[in-house]
């Protein structure tokens, strides 16, 4: 087990680099720069001013210290707010992004387990059939269209909760975020425990389980529950890319400052070094997340072999 | 699964043979839910192509009379106007020209690169396979949605850039699903007559392979139309899509997010377009996954 996940984590390293070259020789090939302006700086302003941030070094250099700075935790100066390093903007909108996607991880695992399991259990019953529909919507319904219609109906019309911001602090901010995040979610994963949760049932073990007359309860959460959740497990790593996808338009409806907020103010304004600053990041903990599912699924499944 | 020989279909009393295509139809046929979303679908196809020559007004043609009112059929705005007096019909109809036509030819992008890429994995095999598997693997794992955004950033927002960013990131899962299927196709007994009167590879992927691969391939296509569609919208929200006085549904819904307290018809008609359209998409599809995919009989 632990060759396993030293050799998967051994090749996740490749990636990584794929993953900042990609992004660093991308936004160098664009056209125009960080210093572009309605009005032309002097040329020797210019030449300073690239002096000032390693611009005019060979691009390869210019590469490699990027990687050096990355590996000690260094993702450079920020061009456009102008008195704070990347690092720094990362670690002031990353706690309040993780808190709202992990939130909406959260939910999205125990409502879509749940109403998976009990649309199994009552197969092509009313109950089935209502959340199928229901997910459906959820899987149709893009998330940027659903927060601005929460926020209409719960914040505008009804007043119960705030439309936006954190305020305090208080999860009540929190609801309506976290909600439009999630329910995508919600749908894929109800949607996959139910179609694992009726294969599982008709099994022989399950069956042999019954003859001895268990009580149903004990059948579902000791027997079926744990096999059948395997495909969720394997679809974790899609759904945390999704959530932090979706965190970036999330944050902005809502003005919730976390990190996916800054990513579109940079990509607004050209701030190279906070742009590629959030994709590494993130790009990076969804290579993470992947690795730890696949290691989790292995632990879970008897059948993967440490090959 | 295929045609008689020549000399069997001779014979007195020639039984026909029914196709892979005419069994599907005859499941889908059945699916009601999947015949009315596809209803849906080319009703709406339609609808964004016809529908703006049925009004009187122009897309980005302002009318200062009427800003910002609800749907009102005395002055032929049907849906209403937005905060600068532009039909709010003519500009959902327009934006779903555009976003139908992102959701297809970026499929069509994705798909090209992706059955090539598949196939030729699939069918040389060995170390090449590997390889470009590999490469597959290890994009996978790109953040996509990042990438298509610096994309847009970084070379301007023009539209031509959509189609392709789009479709250029969504070809691995076709890819995938494409090579499996070859590596099923390449020893069944045609391949090796074929492999055995001297048929280039090149001919052999294009004539025998990629023919026999359209069942998953055109599953696939519709449940990647609706994907891509949204992937447009997300960006034309963010204000990083179809720019202006063009429109998208993505860009329509962001419009009206703003103004909904005033204004909720602005977000309540491109909504239901968008929604209803991705709906249809994904019955259309599960309803072909049934009828198509032969692991399911």
């Amino acid at each position: 087990m632990i060759r396993y996940a030293l050799s998967r984590f051994l090749g996740a390293i490749p990636t990584l680099l794929i993953l900042v070259a990609l992004a660093f020789f991308m936004i160098r090939a664009a056209p125009g720069g960080p210093f572009d302006s309605e009005k032309a700086l002097p040329p020797e302003i210019e030449a300073n001013l690239r002096a000032a941030y390693h611009l005019d070094e060979p691009l390869v250099q210019q590469f490699g210290r990027y990687l050096l700075n990355l590996a000690r935790g260094d993702f450079g100066p920020s061009f456009q707010y102008k008195d704070y390093s990347v690092t720094e903007l990362i670690a002031a909108g990353f706690p309040v992004s993780l808190r709202l996607g992990g939130s909406a991880m959260i939910l999205a695992l125990l409502l879509g387990v749940t109403a998976g399991t009990m649309a199994a259990l009552r197969q092509n019953s009313r109950t089935d059939h209502a959340v199928m529909a229901v997910s459906m919507t959820g899987i149709s319904i893009p998330n940027f269209v659903m927060a601005p219609l929460l926020i209409l109906l719960f914040a505008v019309t009804l007043g119960w909760l705030p439309a936006g911001g954190i305020g305090d602090g208080s999860p009540r901010y929190l609801v309506l975020p976290v909600i439009s995040l999630a329910l995508p979610q919600i749908a894929y994963i109800s949607r996959l425990t139910r179609g694992s949760m009726i294969e599982v049932l008709r099994s022989n073990f399950i069956r042999t389980a019954r003859a001895q007359g268990l009580p149903e309860r004990t059948i579902i959460l000791r027997h079926a529950l744990k096999p059948a959740l395997l495909p969720v497990v394997s679809y974790l790593g899609p759904a945390s890319a999704a959530v932090i996808t979706g965190s970036v338009v999330i944050e902005q409806i809502f003005g919730v400052p976390g990190l996916g907020r800054y990513f579109v103010q940079g990509a607004l304004n050209r701030d190279y070094t906070l742009v590629m600053g959030v994709v590494v990041f993130y790009g990076a903990l969804i290579i993470l997340f992947n690795l730890l599912v696949d290691l989790v699924y292995a632990w879970l499944d008897p059948k993967v072999k440490y090959a | 699964m295929s045609a008689a020989p020549e000399s069997m279909a001779a014979t007195p009393a020639p039984v026909k043979g029914r196709s892979l295509w005419v069994d599907a139809w005859n499941v889908l046929r059945r699916n009601r839910a999947a015949m009315v979303a596809g209803a849906l679908i080319f009703t709406m196809a339609v609808l964004v192509v016809v529908g703006p020559w049925l009004s009187p007004w122009d897309y980005a043609q302002t009318d200062w009379d009427n800003v910002s009112i609800g749907p009102d059929w005395e002055s032929r705005h049907y849906f209403g106007t937005d905060a600068l007096g532009r039909d709010l019909f003519v500009r959902t109809l327009h934006g779903g020209r555009i976003s139908l036509l992102i959701g297809v030819v970026a499929t069509l992008v994705s798909l090209l690169i992706g059955i090539s890429w598949g196939a030729t994995a699939g069918y040389l095999g060995g170390r090449v396979d590997h390889v470009m598997m590999r490469i597959v693997d290890i994009l996978y794992a790109m953040p996509f949605m990042f990438f298509v955004i610096l994309l847009m950033v970084f070379f301007g927002r023009n539209i031509l850039l959509i189609f392709v960013a789009i479709g250029a990131i969504n070809w691995l899962d076709m890819a995938r699903i494409v090579r499996g299927q070859t590596l099923s196709l390449k020893h069944k007994e045609f391949i090796e007559a074929a492999e055995a009167q001297g048929v280039a590879s090149f001919n052999i992927i294009r004539r025998h392979i990629v023919p026999n691969l359209l069942g998953v391939v055109v599953v696939y296509v519709t449940l990647t139309i609706p994907q891509v569609i949204l992937v447009e919208s997300f960006l034309s929200f963010l204000g990083l899509g179809v720019q202006e006085p063009m429109t998208s549904w993505g860009a329509l819904v962001n419009e009206g997010a703003q103004e909904m307290g005033t204004a909720p018809w602005m977000l309540v008609f491109p909504a239901t377009f968008l929604a209803l359209t991705l709906f249809c998409f994904n019955f259309v599809g599960d309803g072909l996954r049934d009828a198509l995919d032969p692991k399911d009989r």
